[in-house]
Parts: C-alpha cells; sequence; structure tokens
C-alpha cells in the first residue's frame, strides 16, 4: 500500500465526517451557516428546502395578458415580478418564490401557505393603474369612483375603438411614487403623485392641454378617483386633494403604489396542494428509498464480495455527499426529485459494475490482482464517462424544457439527477479505487489467491 | 458463447412485434378517446380536483355539486382505496373564482372536504398547448443530440454515423414502445400524459444511450485487438463481454424502481412505471437490436467492395 492511497483514504473519511456533521440534523452553529455565502443572507440554513409537492402550497402561474404584437421588454416583466413580490411579501411567509419564466409569464411559489385563496386574491390585486381620460360628454355618473370601465390600454393599435372607451393617457409604470400627507394650508389629507422625469414632460403637456378636465385613475378597469385638472403639472408632481379622509387618502395611495404594475396579469395556471398530503409523501419516499437502497447494497455485497464492500461505501458516501449538496446549494426537494435521486443512486453502481467487471476479465486473463485492478479502473474510464455524459446531456434538455413553463418537477428530477451523475464520477471512479487499494493492500495478493470467493471469481 | 448474431432475425421480429403492438394500443386510444395517449391538463389544459373527503362520498353527490356550478362534463373517478375517500374529478377549465365556489357547493353539500389532503390544478388550454409544443421539440432535440454524441464520440472508428442512426432507431422504439403502454394503462387505469411522463421519456432516452455506448465502447476496442475477425465475431464478442455488466446495472436500477413503485406515493406511480418499462424495452434494443443494426449495415458495406473486385 503506497502514500498515496493513504493520502486518499484520509481525505476521503475527512470528506465522510464532514458530510455526516452537516448532513445529519442538529443545531449547526450561525457561524457555520453565514459561510453560505452564495445563499440569499436573509435565508442561509443547513435545513432541507421542501417543494411545494413535499409542503403543501400554491403555485400560481400569470401571464402578461396583452395581445401578442405588444412587445414586452424583459425590463417591464422584471419590474411586474417585482411589485407581486412585493405583495407576496406581505402574507408573510417564509420562501416565497417570484420569478420571471420565458418572456411573459411569472411564476409564484407560496409553500406551506395556510389559506390559498386568500394568497390568489392578494396576487390578484397586483392591478393595473392607468390615468385615462373620460369619453367627450361623459356625465358625472361616468366619473364615480367604482364604476368599471373599458379603456383603450391593450387594444390593438389602429382597431376600432368602440364608443364609451376611456382614453389611456398613462400607465402605472408611468408613476415614480404615491404617498398621503396632511395638506399644510388647509388641513386636509391628500395623495401627492410623483411621476418618473421620462413621463414629466407628457404628463405637463397632457395637463396643459386639458385644464379644468377630469383625469381619471383606473386600477384594473375600475376607476378610483377622478380629479380634476386645475393647472398644467410642469414638475410631474401631482396633488390630488379634496373630500379625503385620511384612511382614503392612506388607501388611494398604497393601491396607486402597489398597483402600479407595468403590465396586466391573467392567471393561467394554479395549483393548490393541501398541507397534510406532503407530510405524507416524504414519509412514503423516505421508505421506498430506504427499501430500493438497502436491496442494491445487499446485491452489490452478494454478487461482488470484497468489491461490492468496496462498492458500498462509496455508495454511502454518494448518498451522503449528494444531501450534502441539496442543503448547500440549496435544492428544493420535490417528490420527481426525490425519485431522481433514488434512481441515480441505483444507476450509481454502474461504473462500479463496469471497473469490477473490467476486473474479472483482467484476472481471468491471468494479470496479478494489482494489475488486473488498476487496468479495470483505467479501461473502464471510457465508458464511464461517455454513459456519464449521456446522461447529463439528457438532464440539460430536461432542464430547458422544464424551465420554459415552470414545470418545476421536472427541474426538479432534472437538477438531482445530474448531480447525482456528477458526484457518482466522483465517488464510483475515486473513492472505491481507494478502498479497493486498502482491501488488496491489507489483504495481500497472496491470500486474496487462497480465497477466491472473496472477489466473486 | 452464445450466438447472438445467429439469433438477430428473431430479436428483429421480436422488436418489430413490440413496436407494432404499441401502435395498435395507440390508434385504439385514437379511436376512442382523440389521442394517441390520453394526455392531461398539462398539455390540453382543463381543472383537475384530486378531493379527500373524511367520509363516503357518493359519485352522484360530487357530480351534483359540480353541475350546480355549470359543470356538466365532468369525469369523477374513485382513486385508490375506497376507504381513503379519494376522488379525481376533471372538468375544463376553471377560474380561480370558480373553483372556490365549485368548493364551497362540493362543501356544503357532503361537509367532509378535507383541504388539507387536497389538491387543485388547473391549466389554461393555450398554456397546454405551449407545453405539448415544446415537448415535442425536446424529444427531437433529444434524438438529434443523441445522434450527435455518438456519431462524434465514435468519430475514430470506421462509420461512426451507422452507429448514431443505430442508436437513434433503438432509441425511437424504446419511446415508441413506452407510449404504447401509457396508451394501453390509459385503458386500464385511465393514465394521462403529464409533464412527468415526458421526463420519464426522456430520461428512457438517456439511458438507452448510455448502455449502447457501453456496447458500443467495447465493439470501438476489439476492432483493432481482433484484426482479421469478421465483425460478427467482435460484435458477439461485445456483447458477451458487456452482458454481465447490463444485466447488473439494470437490475440495480429496477430495485429502485420497483421500490418506489411498491412503497413510493401513488403520484409517482405511472411516471416510475413508464420509465421502468422504458428500461426494460431499453436493455434489450441496446443489446439486441441497435449492435445488430450496425452489423448487419457493416457486414453488406464489406460484401459490396469484394464483389467489385
Amino acid at each position: 500500500m503506497n502514500k498515496k492511497t493513504i493520502i486518499s483514504l484520509v481525505l476521503v473519511l475527512v470528506l465522510a465526517a464532514l458530510a455526516s456533521y452537516l448532513v445529519v440534523p442538529s443545531e449547526h452553529p450561525e457561524w457555520l451557516k453565514r459561510l453560505l455565502a452564495w445563499q440569499p443572507e436573509s435565508a442561509r440554513s443547513l435545513d432541507f428546502r421542501l417543494g411545494l409537492d413535499l409542503q403543501g402550497g400554491l403555485q400560481v402561474l400569470m401571464v402578461a395578458d396583452v395581445s401578442d404584437q405588444q412587445a414586452l421588454t424583459a425590463e417591464t416583466m422584471r419590474a411586474a415580478a417585482q411589485i407581486v413580490e412585493g405583495r407576496v411579501n406581505g402574507l408573510g411567509l417564509s420562501e416565497p418564490v417570484v420569478q420571471v419564466q420565458g418572456t411573459r409569464r411569472i411564476i409564484v411559489e407560496l409553500p406551506g401557505i395556510a389559506d390559498p385563496e386568500q394568497a390568489i386574491d392578494t396576487i390578484r390585486d397586483t392591478a393595473l393603474l392607468e390615468f385615462v381620460e373620460p369619453p367627450a360628454g361623459a356625465g358625472d355618473a361616468a366619473l364615480e369612483p367604482g364604476r368599471v370601465v373599458s379603456t383603450t390600454y391593450g387594444l390593438v393599435e389602429g382597431g376600432v375603438v368602440p364608443p364609451g372607451t376611456y382614453t389611456t393617457v398613462l400607465i402605472g409604470d408611468a408613476l415614480d411614487s404615491a404617498f398621503s400627507t396632511i395638506d399644510d394650508t388647509s388641513g386636509q389629507p391628500m395623495v401627492i403623485v410623483r411621476f418618473k422625469a421620462a413621463d414629466t414632460q407628457r404628463f405637463y403637456e397632457y395637463t396643459l392641454n386639458n385644464i379644468g378636465r377630469p383625469l381619471c385613475m383606473v386600477l384594473d378597469k375600475t376607476i378610483l378617483s377622478c380629479p380634476t385638472i386645475r393647472d398644467a403639472i410642469p414638475d410631474g408632481e401631482a396633488q390630488i386633494s379634496g373630500g379625503f379622509t385620511s384612511e382614503g387618502a392612506q388607501q388611494l395611495a398604497i393601491q396607486l403604489r402597489y398597483g402600479a404594475l407595468p403590465v396586466p396579469l391573467k392567471i393561467e395556471s394554479y395549483r393548490a396542494i393541501g398541507p397534510s398530503l406532503g407530510a405524507l409523501s416524504v414519509e412514503k419516499s423516505i421508505r421506498a428509498g430506504v427499501v430500493g437502497l438497502v436491496v442494491v447494497f445487499l446485491f452489490m455485497l452478494i454478487y461482488y464480495r470484497l468489491n461490492g464492500l468496496a462498492a458500498d461505501l462509496a455508495l454511502a458516501l454518494y448518498v451522503l455527499l449528494n444531501l450534502l449538496f441539496y442543503k448547500l446549494l440549496p435544492v428544493t426537494m420535490t417528490l420527481p426529485g426525490i425519485a431522481g435521486f433514488l434512481l441515480s443512486a441505483g444507476m450509481a453502481v454502474d461504473a462500479n459494475i463496469l471497473v469490477f467487471e473490467r476486473m474479472k476479465e483482467e484476472l481471468r486473463h491471468g494479470r496479478s490482482l494489482q494489475r488486473g485492478a488498476e487496468a479495470g479502473f483505467s479501461r473502464a474510464w471510457t465508458s464511464v464517462r461517455d454513459s456519464n455524459l449521456a446522461t447529463l446531456l439528457t438532464c440539460a434538455i430536461l432542464w430547458f424544457f422544464g424551465n420554459a413553463f415552470a414545470a418545476s418537477l421536472v427541474k426538479g428530477f432534472a437538477l438531482t439527477l445530474a448531480l447525482g451523475t456528477l458526484i457518482n464520477m466522483f465517488t464510483a471512479l475515486v473513492v472505491t479505487r481507494t478502498f479497493v487499494r486498502l482491501a488488496l493492500g491489507l489483504l495481500g495478493e497472496e491470500r486474496l489467491r487462497r480465497y477466491p470467493w472473496l472477489l466473486g471469481i | 458463447m452464445i450466438d447472438f448474431v445467429r439469433n438477430r432475425r428473431t430479436y428483429f421480429i421480436l422488436a418489430g412485434a413490440l413496436v407494432v403492438l404499441s401502435v395498435i394500443g395507440m390508434l385504439a386510444s385514437y379511436a376512442v378517446y382523440g389521442q394517441l395517449l390520453r394526455v392531461g391538463i398539462d398539455f390540453k389544459g382543463g381543472s383537475l380536483f384530486s378531493i379527500r373527503f373524511t367520509t363516503d362520498v357518493s359519485e352522484e353527490t360530487i357530480r351534483e355539486a359540480f353541475a350546480a356550478e355549470g359543470y356538466s362534463g365532468t369525469i369523477v373517478q374513485q382513486l385508490g382505496d375506497p376507504t381513503d375517500y379519494s376522488w379525481q374529478i376533471r372538468t375544463s377549465f376553471a377560474t380561480t373564482d370558480q373553483v372556490n365556489a365549485v368548493l364551497a357547493r362540493l362543501d356544503e353539500s357532503t361537509v367532509a372536504v378535507d383541504r388539507g389532503n387536497s389538491v387543485v390544478d388547473t391549466v389554461e388550454a393555450s398554456v397546454g398547448a405551449e407545453v405539448a409544443r415544446s415537448a415535442a421539440q425536446a424529444v427531437g432535440v433529444a434524438a438529434l443530440v443523441v445522434l450527435a454524441f455518438i456519431w462524434f464520440s465514435f468519430r475514430r472508428i470506421p462509420n461512426p454515423l451507422r452507429y448514431g442512426v443505430a442508436s437513434v432507431v433503438a432509441m425511437l422504439i424504446n419511446v415508441i414502445v413506452a407510449m404504447g403502454f401509457y396508451a394501453l394503462m390509459g385503458f386500464l387505469q385511465g393514465w394521462e400524459a403529464d409533464a412527468l411522463f415526458l421526463t420519464a421519456i426522456l430520461t428512457v432516452i438517456g439511458f438507452s444511450v448510455q448502455d449502447i455506448i457501453v456496447v458500443f465502447d467495447r465493439i470501438r476496442e476489439n476492432i483493432p485487438r481482433h484484426r482479421g475477425e469478421p465483425f460478427s465475431l467482435i460484435v458477439n464478442r461485445s456483447i458477451m463481454e458487456t452482458l454481465h455488466r447490463s444485466l447488473a446495472t439494470q437490475l440495480n436500477a429496477m430495485f429502485v424502481m420497483i421500490a418506489i413503485l411498491l412503497f413510493g406515493g401513488d403520484t409517482l406511480k405511472p411516471f416510475i412505471a413508464v420509465m421502468l418499462v422504458g428500461m426494460l424495452s431499453e436493455t434489450f434494443t441496446s443489446m439486441f437490436v441497435a449492435v445488430h443494426i450496425v452489423g448487419l449495415w457493416e457486414e453488406r458495406g464489406r460484401l459490396r467492395p469484394a464483389r467489385a473486385s
């Protein structure tokens, strides 16, 4: 047994100890968690993250509700996602996910939510804000707050505008901020609206040409308020006053602020999973995993004897390292993700099997144990490399497919399978080789020759 | 040594029979359901209520609650053991408000809806169509990647393209067999293809490449070693030498899958089952079909110059 084997044995053992410490559920010191610099600061932890299907919750996929011709920039979608996120954060959940998917979709995942209806209402409340001009000759009734109206926004340009349609002047993304305050002179509550610099000129021109006429603020096609333009507004800062209670002013400001979605969103698909369902799934998956893996362990041990023991040790480390990466990265565990992991563990012994079969062949050709083992590892490498690359390519295709449609279940499976394949290259080759060399070194060529059953030849 | 090459014809006939049976299964499904496979809401849109009740509830009560909210063409099925009180109801696309209205009415008439153990899934038809389109693309891309990958891996031996084509043929057989199985289960168990079904298909594709590569890799190694041997003998030798490995590996993967089938939850059953069938088919095609396609092709290719001289 040479020095190299001993060094790699020590490294493998240290790695195993470290991984076990981190994987086994226990109280880990705070400074350890602080080392996880790549995880978002608020959510650094060494716990497994459970997906929606395992802890219950709500997944909502929303799509920009505009005609296909209307171009959407990535920035618009990001801004919309940010606003939705602001709303969702108000629900006080631990790990909500709000992400832009593809070019026109936003996915919202709310794990562990108790009341999906309330959550959907909250998300849906993030409505489209428009500043609209009432149709010519409209009476007072047309300006009543709460009235549902139709506007020109989202209509195909150049198309026929039905009579009675309100003309959209500006939409929510022109708004920089909105807040309620008390008018210094009159002591009345009022709302201050500030427009972005880019839209100030447009707002100025519009107000200049329409003094004395009403301008309506419409949230999700429902009139919030229709103040009259008293003066041209050159600096992009408008005051809305008159007839507000302080609560009313506050509410309007909040609606203007949070309702300032740059694009209207429509719920396209959603999935509400009862919270108790997940616990049962976790329990069942663990049982299935333990049974499956124990059979694999036994099979390797019985079929490949001493080599099988080395492979089993490597497989145990494989399981540990996978779990470690799930915690560190972190990987959100889903039911298909667990299946992918178990399957990859079952396939992980493939590399070992390739090597051991090769070893047997070399031994049958009359090589010494030492050289047979080394030849087994080096000759099997091309097969192992190529076949694992093929799996990684498949995972990449799955990942892209899953990503385009917020199919987080597909993504979970692809991720765990790919991660397993990579870790396996290490454990099946490096770790198993170390253990096989160790066994050969400890027992010696002579003794093993006398007991060929130990190698299953 | 078993003569695998001599039995080539038998393997091809067997593979052909599997493909024909699968296609018949899919055509039968098309005749009955209008789809080669029964597809779920992931691909065609609609709403799926998986509701657990706390007591026994009759199918009629469920149907009435849905009908009262305007859903007449619902498909109502009991899931698992009758004492689970689990039901699955498929309807056309329901908005969030409609879902809530239905659930409220159902709870009113049964007073037994266990929300904590229920799942509501709803997908608009337009997304479904888009998912279906890109699913087809994903399978197409996977086939091309396999072809390119094998062509590239075996670029140093004569006629690498033949290995690529043989792999893709084997892969397609596996995909067709897996789909045929699913079509059959659509009749027997009402299984519908969802995003996970596609995942299983793509995984089978990946694994089938993995197995084929191991055999091809051995052929690649044996060609220079046994120069002068007829190609059929090299093929036979390579199959023999990799047989143990293939069987041992497949067995291990199957242990895990069978364990999940037996002890895992119901949700994953169709997913794992179709993967298991794909894997069985893939073990067969990698050892007994792909290799022999290359063998047949190589022999034809060699005969021709011999005749010319």
